[in-house]
């Protein structure tokens, strides 16, 4: 789960982090007065989105007068940016961040990532912050410094030390550093973050080093020990296909084809995909039922997938291992009976009973189109799809 | 001779009185696998389908001489229990739970390191089906009947894509020595690396396949070790070719963040250590049965 940069840097705050003034407004009105209580000559307004590169995208505005900060604001609210990490669709703003400006001496890359090699916290910084980290290994590698922390005692404070250092943050304010870099490892564990990134963390003229900007995403499998963080999940900020699909226990992502995919195993529904793009189609979805695949979820997968206009064919594929494919059979059934769809739908079904699964999607009476292998089933679900295009009108399923 | 598990291992369902654990359990019995004991903290005494139930794993251990562990605790807990099994002397544990937190399976690896390499338990999984040597034991939630004994060593992280392969192997008249599921957790257990070594030792293995997928570095690894240190072919199959980047494909371990973790990356990868990749997963049975064929010719 994601949270937003003020949330993040109240977070870190809370863990010793150095972060700039600021407070959260919901109007321009709002921001306006937000800048007059916080003081000062000069004020960032910062949209609050789920995704970083909001500065080129015309999220992040420095302000030296109220007009500006109103204007800023304004211009901010209601709007959808597009950054690299949104995709096409943007994401919308609804609540902006007024920071009081700080004056940069320089500008440092940090990051805590779970590192699937070691099976450790890993640090990743680099003295050329404000570049986004892709950019940085790609123009100026020699730049990073990594570290793993071994997790029976946590982030030690030589190697704290040793990565200040390595930045070539001066001594007088390498302790300060350390500070910085311990408070955020603790809040990484103690809160089962997978990713902490501070870009910039900078060092002020004043000599301070302060957290800029700030990202955390949080680990889904462990927000049940978490209630004040789970609180802040923002649904705005999510695909809304994508949420209610989590919401009903299920796994969907939305893509761009119009083959819609229900299948159940996430390596099965990625190879399914595959199978179709394959077979000349592209899939609108990725889409996890689970191992079980119940009627219930069956049914609930239809909604979901139809309810994407894109979707002009429908691919089943389940592997019935301990349910058996005749019950499984009797759900697509059930389900396509109490809510019929008006896309061709193909159905292969395999393991336990599949001959007995087969005969009850042949004697359903529904127009559902059976498949025996998983290319097989690929290629009607992209015939299909053609087919349908090219006639020009859609087969009616009841 | 098979991996990991066999006609002699003796297992003990951690979890035994929930519903899912007793279905399994039961069908684990009807597999012909010896399940000796369970364990429940405070409902020692019980039975569940004729087995006895202890409050620790220790308790059975001691009572029945159970060295394998199959854990289907939730998943607040699950972590404890691996550390448990591994406290009692327990041999191979297989962990199905979905759904652990990344930090309790760091703090679970972290554990294990205080035991010697050749002492230390066997954990696969989380997060996976399980792992069966066909016609000898179970020990997981797979359906045992489609799988036939044989030759082909399987390691995979999904499981319904497990499933696929195997029935795909069946239809050809392939079997299986050992299945392992090694689960599409981002911090699991045992690597496709780890696995591969004992597949390489069983001498009733002739070919090893990799069924793999997006995210982590896992595959490229496993080329790196097949390359310099497997004498016997390995097929492979890597699903996510059309996963976009940056988006978790339903298992929390599948998301491409780095290079080497698209599909495309390491099935280049795999290629380039020799490894025979099977292009689309309809064809992953007939890539393994083309490489056993090569390999009696």
């Amino acid at each position: 789960m994601d949270i937003h940069e003020y949330q993040a840097k109240e977070i870190l705050s809370r863990f010793g982090v150095d972060v700039p003034t600021g407070a959260l407004a919901y109007s321009p009105e709002q921001a306006q007065y937000r800048a007059r209580e916080l003081g000062g000559e000069r004020w960032v307004v910062k949209a609050q989105i789920h995704a970083g590169g909001r500065g080129k995208a015309g999220g992040v505005t420095v302000c030296d007068n109220e007009q500006a900060i109103y204007d800023a604001a304004d211009d901010m609210f209601g709007k959808k940016l597009i950054t690299h990490q949104t995709g096409p669709e943007g994401k919308g703003v609804y609540r902006v961040y007024v920071e009081s400006a700080v004056q940069i001496d320089r500008e440092i890359y940090l990051g805590f990532v779970l590192d699937r090699s070691s099976q450790r916290v890993m640090i990743v910084a680099s003295s050329e912050g404000g570049m986004e980290i892709e950019e940085i290994s790609a123009e100026r590698p020699d730049s990073i410094v990594r570290a793993t922390v071994e997790p029976a005692v946590g982030l030690q404070e030589f190697q704290a030390r040793e990565i200040a250092f390595k930045l070539g943050i001066e001594a007088s304010m390498i302790q300060r550093m350390v500070r910085t870099l311990q408070g955020c490892y603790r809040a990484f564990t103690e809160l089962d973050a997978t990713m902490v990134e501070i870009n910039p963390l900078v060092v002020t003229g004043d000599n301070r080093i302060v957290a800029l900007d700030g990202k955390m995403t949080f680990d889904d499998n462990a927000l049940f020990r978490h209630p004040q963080i789970s609180e802040l999940r923002d649904k705005s900020q999510e695909d809304p296909r994508e949420s209610r699909a989590a919401d009903r226990g299920l796994s969907y992502v939305g893509l761009d084809g119009n083959i819609g995919c229900i299948v159940n195993g996430a390596g099965l529904a990625m190879a399914t995909m595959d199978t179709i793009k394959l077979a000349g189609g592209e899939p609108a979805n990725f889409l996890d039922i689970g191992g079980g695949a119940t009627p219930e979820r069956v049914a609930k997968a239809f909604n979901l997938v139809t309810s994407d206009s894109k979707v002009q064919a429908i691919l089943v594929n389940i592997f019935a291992g301990i349910n058996r494919c005749d019950w499984v059979a009797e759900g697509v059934v059930q389900a396509l009976r109490a809510n019929p769809v008006d896309v061709p739908v193909i159905v292969r079904l395999s393991g336990t009973n599949v001959e007995e699964g087969q005969k009850i999607i042949a004697q359903s009476g529904l127009p559902l189109i059976r498949a025996t292998t998983l290319m097989e089933a690929a290629e009607r679900a992209v015939g299909a799809w053609k087919n349908d295009q090219s006639q020009n009108t859609r087969v009616r399923a009841v | 001779m098979s991996i990991l598990l066999d006609r002699d291992s003796k297992v003990i369902v951690q979890g035994i009185t929930g519903k899912m654990a007793r279905f399994h359990t039961k069908d684990m019995l009807n597999y012909g696998t010896n399940v000796v004991a369970g364990v429940v903290p405070g409902k020692g005494g019980e039975t569940v389908e004729g087995v006895p139930v202890f409050n620790t794993v220790k308790d059975a251990v001691e009572a029945t001489g159970g060295n394998a562990s199959l854990v289907f605790v939730p998943p607040p807990f699950a972590a404890d229990s691996i550390m448990e099994a591994a406290d009692a002397g327990i041999k191979y544990c297989v962990c199905i739970t979905d759904g652990i937190p990344a930090q309790d399976m760091i703090r679970v690896k972290r554990y294990m390191m205080r035991y010697k390499r050749e002492e230390r338990m066997v954990l696969t999984g989380p997060n996976c089906a399980g792992t069966i040597s066909p016609g000898k034991a179970l020990l997981g939630i797979m359906p045992g009947h489609i799988y036939l004994q044989g030759n082909v060593g399987i390691i995979g992280r999904s499981g319904t894509l497990g499933y696929e392969a195997a029935a795909q192997l069946k239809e050809l008249g392939l079997g299986v020595s050992t299945s392992v599921g090694i689960g599409g957790d981002p911090i699991n257990g045992s690597s496709f690396k780890d696995i591969l070594q004992w597949f390489e030792d069983d001498p009733e293995t002739e070919v090893i396949a990799m069924i793999g997928e997006i995210g982590g570095p896992q595959e490229a690894e496993a080329a790196e070790f097949i390359r310099d240190n497997i004498s016997k072919p390995v097929v492979a199959y890597v699903a996510g070719l059309t996963a976009p980047k940056g988006r978790t494909m339903g298992h929390a371990g599948a998301i491409i963040s780095a290079f080497g973790e698209s599909a495309s990356e390491k099935v280049e990868i795999l290629s380039a250590a020799g490894v025979v990749v099977a292009e689309n997963p309809a064809v992953i049975g007939e890539t393994i049965a083309r490489v056993v064929r090569a390999k009696a010719a």
